[in-house]
């Protein structure tokens, strides 16, 4: 048995070159310190990724996008066999996935990982972060209950209320005046056919770029002399904590989607007014907030405008982090982003948390 | 002196590697029950719709809509549960019930008035009319037969017992 495991493998390695892999396993390191934790949240984003993928072929074998969008929801949700948990599953590893990314981008920033030669490890990151928002509001709509409608309606009135060509471009991504059939047809072939295009080859030049440059040092234990460092091997030690980190994650994912199921609510209807308290996701609550205080400080569309520049402009600014804080050294420049990190951070929480509040 | 070390080392050995083997049939068992948690919601969402079919499939008699309006000479296709059916008219006042579904293949077979036979355009397999018996061409058996019994105002199709 295990002469024919061994020659089944030395084939295997003669063409693929396992052996390199393996050593490469053997030879990769984690660097040990403080703030180690924070190394776990990308593989965590990970993880959410691909219950994302899972479930989400799971429930492409029931879902019919179109004018029976609904009907097919509700199908799989009290119809089918576990269906109401594959649905469940789907909507909080999609919540659990933002978050992680989300941690992960903000520890990213505050143990400076951006800076030379990562530059394109955080492009990419905040590719694929914004590739999953897209992800989160296309996927949003499906269900076509009336949070999903009311939800997709007001987020291309931001785009429509753009000067020029906002409003015809807000038309044909909705395939109409209003939300409508279309509108789900068009949302579905992005969720599920253009979104992974795009996110899998962007995904595997991330990950690739991670395997290339290792973990990134955070300034303090960069200072440190090489010999007072410490680090663990890949292989098994992170890769055994790292296994860990996902069972956690698994059991947090089935313990609130089967213990809160996510709920369909009613169809949608276009001549039904906007049930009252409604919010978006908590993921796009902190922009929504912004684009509400713009719209009281400045009455009319243009609050709206500027609301949206500013938020655009704050984002390229973020971005291009690496860019500007180049130094190795903890100078001005690194102090100065370390502050902008925070004002994010701040302005994130801020706002999300006066949006629940406004709501209440 | 250096014996009883090495003695005693060995003892430490054995005990290490049966406390892995431990470990590692215990990381197993635990592996294997959450394989299972995950597969058995995941294998049932995925047999749902044969779940329907074979519910659908139990039942044991069918009345097939306007049936018996159906004049002599005449035939029409009907489900028996999940599969296809095909009720007969002959000209002669009897009624025959069949499976449609090919023995040799499972193509949906056809009856031919001109001729009266049932023929199945995948093959060319050709059956009885009356009793399903698989005449010639490649079908290996006859075709699953239904008892038949005509009211007033029905036709019931009904699954006959030796199944």
């Amino acid at each position: 048995m295990k002469s024919v495991f061994a020659s089944v493998f030395n084939w295997m390695d003669a063409r693929l070159g396992l052996q390199d892999l393996l050593h490469l396993a053997q030879k990769k390191t984690v660097p040990v310190h403080r703030q180690t934790f924070w190394y776990y949240w990308g593989g965590l984003s990970l993880f959410f990724f691909l219950v994302q993928a899972f479930t989400g072929v799971l429930l492409l074998l029931y879902y019919r996008p179109g004018p029976e969008a609904y009907e097919s929801v509700r199908q799989i949700s009290f119809d089918t066999n576990f269906g109401w948990l594959i649905r469940s599953a789907h909507s909080w590893a999609a919540n659990l996935m933002i978050l992680a990314i989300f941690i992960h981008m903000f520890s990213v920033f505050f143990m400076k990982a951006y800076r030379q030669p990562r530059e394109f490890g955080w492009w990419s990151g905040m590719g694929l972060l914004l590739l999953s928002m897209v992800f989160g509001f296309s996927g949003y709509l499906l269900p076509m209950n009336e949070l999903a409608f009311f939800a997709t309606k007001v987020g291309l009135e931001i785009p429509a209320s753009f000067p020029l060509l906002g409003a015809k471009m807000a038309s044909l991504v909705r395939g109409g005046l209003d939300v409508n059939e279309y509108t789900v047809q068009r949302f579905f072939a992005l969720h599920v056919v253009i979104l992974p295009a795009l996110f899998l080859p962007l995904l595997g030049f991330h990950l690739w770029l991670v395997q290339k440059h290792g973990n990134a040092l955070p300034p303090e234990e960069e200072d440190k002399p090489e010999a007072q460092r410490r680090t663990m091997p890949f292989f098994p030690n992170f890769f055994a904590k790292d296994l860990a980190m996902w069972l956690i994650a698994l059991n947090i994912l089935a313990l609130l989607a089967s213990l809160f199921p996510w709920e369909l609510g009613p169809i949608a209807d276009s001549l039904k007014p906007a049930p009252k308290g409604i919010h978006p996701e908590w993921y796009f609550m902190s922009s929504f907030q912004v684009l509400k205080i713009f719209g009281q400080w400045f009455p009319g569309a243009s609050g709206e405008v500027i609301g949206m520049t500013l938020f655009t402009l704050g984002l390229v600014l973020w971005i291009l982090v690496p860019l500007y804080d180049t130094s190795r050294k903890s100078g001005e420049r690194a102090r100065n982003a370390t502050y902008f990190g925070l004002l994010a951070l701040g302005i994130l929480v801020v706002t999300t948390t006066w949006g629940y509040l406004a709501i209440r | 002196m250096s014996k009883s070390k090495t003695k005693i080392e060995k003892q430490e050995q054995d005990d290490l590697l049966s406390r892995r083997g431990f470990a590692s049939a215990a990381l197993g068992g635990v592996g294997l029950c959450y394989a299972a948690a995950v597969s058995y919601p995941v294998y049932r969402y995925l047999s749902a719709p044969v779940e329907k079919s074979a519910a659908a499939a139990a039942v044991t008699s069918v009345t097939p809509p306007d049936a018996v309006k159906l004049p002599p000479g005449k035939h029409m296709m009907f489900k028996f549960g999940a599969r296809p059916a095909l009720l007969i008219h002959h000209k002669d006042g009897t009624w025959a019930a069949l499976d449609a579904v090919c023995t040799h293949l499972g193509c949906t077979v056809q009856y031919e008035t001109e001729n009266d036979r049932i023929f199945c355009a995948c093959h060319g397999g050709i059956y009885d009319a009356k009793t399903g018996k698989n005449i010639s061409g490649p079908p290996p058996r006859p075709l699953g037969k239904y008892a038949v019994t005509v009211s007033q105002d029905a036709v019931v199709v009904t699954r006959e017992k030796q199944g």
